[in-house]
């Protein structure tokens, strides 16, 4: 997914343009820059809400019809559309949706609504799988971040030589794949071949998915095929343009040690791009997350996506789609936040 | 910090430096540098002259041992303070000791992450310099004329000026003692105030400390000032080298007298005198002499082997066969008649003229209350330093930058500052010539289609004609109907100004607005398209606005000159009348500092 | 695009890319079978008459994977187009109208957009809306093109500082004639570099849509469905997976050397400035 942000490496992602630009005048600028940045995160989040409903309310699709099925009596299908708005307008609605966001009430599933499910609130649905997912995240990264640092750093210093064709060819193919077809080898290799692992991921209601760590090292193999060479891709473009600055010449004219050079000049100044890319790597990463979890039948967030779209119980798919937006929204400033403290001349503020 | 306080440079035997035989080419072939011997004394500041392309930077780098990425130093011996060194890598634990290096760009020659004193640190530290390194680089800041107090130091390189960075630098270059400073270009991106503060330092630091300075620069008026020697370098080698007074009193090489014929000056207005041609360049150099296909007392001799550099006393020596040839400098006074023609109405008459630039901050005045007229075929230069809202005044007479106060008025109509306001004619009748060859012209537009455009769509020419009327503009500004069928990349900066010339003209335009056209140019082709210009507006009566900072230019092309500092016109007059006689303290200022090689050769000048 | 031949990755590139789009457009004349037909007991390994085997409704593999490509290519490729009609026309147009809060407005659009993951996005219309072909393609570059757009605007604004874009503003060029004639050939270097990686991302993102079972639709033959419903006979045929799988994968990183390739070439040659 996401590949079109391979693009622009330095490009800041989501809303956030250059933190260059963002920061103000000022005392406190490093302060003033965060709630100005968390006051851009929620416009974004309103604006994605819009965006979000407007997408699944463009046609007049029949939602209770649909979650129903064909069979359903007319006064079945009449009951439902009532008790989930379905007869107001679309303006309506979004306000009874926004209404229940302050609240913290992200809505009641259609689909539990119409099978009389005891607690039909999508946020009570959606909490375990969050969990879930977040935690098969988290390892991803925390294996992630370190990896691609490493090995875009070792192909950057070592640009043109074989190492660097290695990382390079090698990012290049494997990043190639989609993460269904990367997991569909890897359980072709890993359980059909070697019969190491399990096919599937299946974490049962109430246990934690920590408990059977082995069934996580297939999804977590493919997060990482699918992002790494993403983010070591990232991290090595930040190190090859900051090896060709001036300051680097002059310190090596300045007889400064190589080593030195690499770390306090190269490596220190391509901190800050590298920070932006791994938060796109981790953006990249949440995107692959939907498609790994179907593969391996991984109870998270993605899995659930995917079936609400099945049975087009919108409330839940809108939902879902929120929470990642503002996990998205919070990485980007925090990310931003980074780069500020890296970054003396946006940390200052002066001139 | 050695303290030698003695005058320059030192007599005794052991050279700062000195290097030999020095070969350098590209790793795919052909040589860059090639032939080259340095010789330079304790105290001693050589001036290392040449155009874009002659290999200067390449020859300095190569001093240092280092080469960029696809070029590699062949051959050469180097003696730094008498022990020889290789020019490789090894020379690592030599580089910022005994030799060290200030680059062109102060702005990105700072490590952005580093806070000044560190920057010195960093280097005291990997030379093991011994004492309190904090003590010493707060010492350096003060030895470069900055602040030494802990909180200067503790900035970072974004909080200073240019000239402050600069200045960085070269305590950054000092801060080890070392016996040569290798100095390339180190004011040519700075204004021309601050370059002179810059220069009269480094002359006290070599008079106070005695360390030899190789100064690398394209511009002679710069050296003449500092140098005791000068070495002029063309395609790769030097070809004239000697005390400065007298290589500028008396070229010996046809080339540095060509390149002195063609600098603009503003205290002695002469008529620049191109050289034919343009430079060659790496792998195009023919076996005989280099210069030879643009030279003018050439025989068969010179084409047929590269003569040597020969010793012709008086501590000259020139690569050339028929030195004794070479007529002397000459001076030929400007006359300036006035070509406007007075009692007529003004071509172009701007009132009160207020222009904004929109940042994030908000909106910063770029010039307020500009009033001024151009008269059918005149002149007029507005001068100015970066920032000084020279440009945006122009832009905004060729209709690109909207105006929030005043008025514009053509030939009695109001013109609008947008273009998209005008009428056809009024388009037409103002043309801009831009500043950057590179991207004066769409590269994916044959020079013919670039031409032939305007003249279809503002003078309603049609196809065939258009293209016709592009083939005789080429001419019109020399250079060979044929190219016309020829893409922007496949010209030099110089050709491409040309074309752009061509370009305006092709619009038969009353106004021409000449955006700083030479400012990208080596001197020998700037004299080539400055001269062009002022042909043309003898045969076209059209009208110029020549926006510059360099006042030699002023001096040679301008009529009348207004001085703008700061986004108002400070000064303003006939050209003698301001350069001569300048009342406004700005305007003295910028003339006092502005480099020339006036003088040098009548007086002894410094090297004496 | 030659110049994306003059690297051994870009030659191979073109080389596999050849053999991916000839199974692909070719495959569906050669098939020995139906797809829609049994040819034998589900699940079951290669068979005579099905040398792949069958698939979990003992349809031949073989005759599937041969047909299994047209559909993801043609839809990619469209939705591709697609993106550069939406993305050429509004990020020229925000970065060279006069009107700065046009180009406001039409960016904060496109920056919301890439907020969240194009997959992400494709789902939530798939769940509003229903899936079909047009669908796909329509959704694909609405996803795609925000992007796109915001690479245009920056290389439009590059190249809109120049002297010759402002010799065209000053003698009145009209905006479509701007574009056209003297923005558009400068940054066409540029296009096609980001339309490679853009393809690229376009395959995923169908091929995605299909697996998770939310794009073609049984009975239909498609690479990335045949993956998802072969999971059940993963052990009695693991061709049924492994073989559509390899052609996806031959068709990804083929088209990602070529991109790669050519990127690799603009920008030794500093064309496309």
């Amino acid at each position: 997914m996401n590949a079109e942000l391979e693009q622009d490496p330095l490009a800041p992602v989501g809303v956030a343009a250059p933190p260059a630009a963002r920061v103000p005048r000022g005392s406190h600028p490093v302060l003033r820059f965060l709630l100005r940045r968390c006051a851009v995160g929620f416009l974004t989040l309103a604006a994605v809400s819009v965006i979000l409903f407007a997408a699944t309310n463009i046609l007049p699709g029949d939602v209770a019809q649909t979650v129903l099925g064909k069979e359903a009596t007319p006064e079945r299908v009449a009951a439902l559309r009532s008790e989930l708005h379905l007869n107001e307008s679309v303006v309506a609605r979004y306000g009874h949706w926004v209404e229940g966001l302050v609240q913290g009430n992200l809505g009641d599933s259609a689909v539990q609504v119409a099978q009389n499910a005891p607690d039909p609130s999508v946020g009570s649905m959606i909490a375990t799988p969050l969990v879930n997912s977040l935690i098969l995240a988290l390892i991803a990264s925390i294996l992630i971040i370190p990896l691609a640092l490493v090995l875009g750093t070792i192909a950057a210093l070592r640009a043109g030589k074989s190492t660097d064709y290695a990382v390079s060819y090698g990012s290049l193919i494997l990043g190639s794949l989609p993460e269904f077809v990367v997991g569909t080898f890897l359980i072709l290799l890993f359980f059909n071949e070697l019969d190491l692992y399990p096919p599937v991921a299946l974490v049962p209601p109430g246990a934690s998915p920590l408990d059977n760590p082995e069934a996580l090292v297939l999804p977590l193999l493919t997060l990482l095929a699918a992002s790494l060479p993403f983010g070591a891709r990232q991290v090595r473009a930040g190190v090859v343009e900051s090896l060709k600055e001036d300051y680097v010449t002059v310190a090596r004219l300045g007889g400064i040690p190589e080593r030195r050079v690499l770390s306090r000049y190269a490596l220190r100044n391509a901190l800050p791009a590298s920070i932006q890319a791994f938060a796109q790597t981790i953006q990249y990463l949440f995107g692959g997350i939907i498609v790994v979890e179907a593969v391996f039948a991984y109870p998270g967030l993605g899995n659930l996506l995917t079936n609400a779209v099945l049975t087009r119980d919108v409330t839940l798919v809108l939902a879902i789609a929120l929470v990642i937006a503002a996990v998205f929204v919070v990485i980007n400033i925090v990310a931003d936040l980074l780069v500020v403290f890296l970054v003396p001349k946006l940390r200052t503020g002066l001139k | 910090m050695s303290g030698v306080p003695s005058s320059p440079p030192v007599a005794d035997g052991t050279a700062a430096l000195s290097v030999s035989g020095l070969r350098v080419g590209l790793s795919s072939g052909p040589a860059v540098v090639d032939e080259v011997d340095i010789r330079l004394g304790r105290g001693e500041i050589l001036g290392l002259v040449g155009e874009s392309g002659s290999g200067k930077t390449t020859t300095a780098l190569a001093l240092l041992g280092y080469s960029g990425p696809g070029v590699e130093i062949w051959e050469g011996s180097l003696e730094l303070d008498g022990t020889g060194v290789a020019m490789d890598e090894s020379m690592r634990s030599s580089r910022g000791a005994v030799i060290s290096y200030v680059s062109q760009n102060p702005g990105r020659a700072l490590n952005p992450a580093l806070r000044i004193i560190d920057a010195i640190e960093d280097l005291l530290r990997a030379h093991g310099a011994p004492g309190s390194r904090e003590e010493v680089a707060r010492k350096m800041l003060d030895t470069v004329g900055l602040e030494s107090t802990q909180a200067f130091a503790r900035r970072y390189p974004h909080q200073l000026s240019g000239g402050q960075q600069q200045r960085v630098c070269i305590a950054v270059a000092l801060s080890c003692d070392p016996a040569v400073v290798v100095l390339d270009e180190p004011t040519t991106g700075l204004d021309v105030v601050t370059q002179a503060r810059i220069l009269e330092e480094l002359v006290r630091l070599r008079d106070e400390q005695g360390i030899a300075m190789v100064y690398v620069t394209h511009d002679l008026a710069v050296v003449s000032n500092i140098a005791d020697r000068i070495a002029v370098m063309y395609a790769g080698r030097i070809v004239e080298e000697g005390p400065a007074a007298s290589l500028l009193a008396t070229p010996r090489h046809p080339y540095t007298r060509g390149l002195l014929a063609s600098i603009p000056d503003h205290v002695n207005p002469r008529r620049l005198d191109p050289m034919p041609g343009t430079a060659v360049g790496v792998g195009e150099r023919p076996t005989g002499c280099s210069f030879a296909p643009r030279c003018g007392q050439r025989t068969d001799a010179c084409t047929a082997a590269m003569p040597a550099l020969e010793e012709i006393g008086d501590g000259r020596a020139v690569r050339c066969l028929h030195w004794e040839k070479t007529p002397p400098s000459e001076s030929v006074p400007l006359i300036r008649s006035s070509r406007s023609r007075a009692g007529e109405a003004p071509l172009l008459a701007v009132e009160n003229l207020r222009a904004e630039h929109r940042t994030r901050e908000g909106r910063v005045l770029a010039a307020a209350d500009i009033s001024f007229e151009i008269m059918p075929g005149a002149c007029v230069a507005l001068v100015g330093e970066s920032g000084s809202g020279k440009t945006t005044i122009a832009r905004a007479i060729a209709g690109l930058h909207e105006i929030s106060g005043g008025t514009i008025t053509l030939a009695g109509e109001s013109l609008s500052s947008l273009s998209y306001r005008r009428t056809v004619d009024q388009r037409r009748a103002v043309q801009l010539v831009f500043q950057n060859p590179a991207d004066a012209l769409n590269p994916r537009h044959t020079v013919g289609d670039a031409i032939a455009r305007p003249a279809r769509i503002l003078r309603g020419l049609g196809r065939s004609a258009s293209i016709e009327e592009a083939r005789r503009l080429l001419e019109r500004v020399r250079l060979p109907a044929r190219i016309a069928a020829r893409f922007p990349s496949e010209l030099s900066g110089g050709e491409r100004q040309r074309v752009g010339i061509a370009r305006a003209l092709a619009a038969e335009p009353d106004l021409i607005l000449c955006d700083e056209v030479t400012s990208a140019l080596d001197v020998s082709v700037q004299a080539a398209v400055l001269a062009l210009l002022d042909e043309l507006r003898d045969e076209l009566g059209v009208g110029l606005l020549f926006i510059t900072h360099d006042l030699g230019v002023v001096a040679t092309v301008a009529d009348e000159v207004m001085v703008l500092e700061k986004g108002a016109i400070c000064e303003r007059g006939r050209t003698e009348q301001v350069l001569r006689h300048p009342q406004h303290p700005y305007t003295q200022r910028l003339l006092a500092a502005a480099p020339t090689v006036a003088g040098v050769g009548s007086d002894s000048g410094r090297a004496g | 695009m030659p110049a994306a031949l003059r690297t051994r990755r870009g030659v191979l590139g073109i080389i596999v890319l050849a053999f991916v789009l000839a199974v692909a457009f070719v495959g569906p004349f050669v098939a020995p079978h139906p797809i829609d037909v049994p040819v034998g007991p589900p699940g079951s390994g290669p068979i005579p008459g099905a040398p792949l085997g069958t698939d979990f409704l003992g349809r031949d593999v073989l005759s599937r994977v041969l047909h299994g490509g047209v559909s993801v290519l043609t839809v990619a490729a469209v939705s591709v187009l697609l993106t550069y009609a939406l993305a050429l026309s509004i990020g020229m147009f925000a970065a060279l109208t006069r009107r700065r809060w046009l180009d406001t407005l039409l960016m904060a659009t496109v920056e919301v957009l890439i907020v969240l993951p194009p997959l992400l996005l494709l789902l939530v219309l798939i769940s509003g809306v229903g899936t079909s072909t047009a669908v796909m393609v329509i959704g694909v570059a609405l996803v795609l093109f925000p992007g796109a757009a915001r690479i245009i605007r920056a290389a439009t604004l590059e190249v809109g500082t120049t002297g010759y874009i402002e010799s065209a503003i000053s003698r009145g060029e009209r905006m479509p004639a701007l574009m056209r004639r003297e923005v558009l050939p400068n940054i066409t270097p540029m296009v096609l570099a980001d339309g490679g990686v853009r393809f690229l991302g376009a395959i995923f993102l169908v091929a995605s849509l299909n697996f998770l079972g939310v794009g073609s639709q049984p009975p239909s033959a498609d690479w990335g469905l045949m993956i998802s419903e072969n999971r059940q006979i993963l052990q009695t045929n693991p061709l049924a997976l492994l073989a559509p799988a390899t052609m996806l994968a031959l068709l990804t990183i083929s088209v990602n050397l070529l991109a790669d390739s050519y990127a690799h070439t603009l920008g030794r040659s500093g064309a496309g400035r």
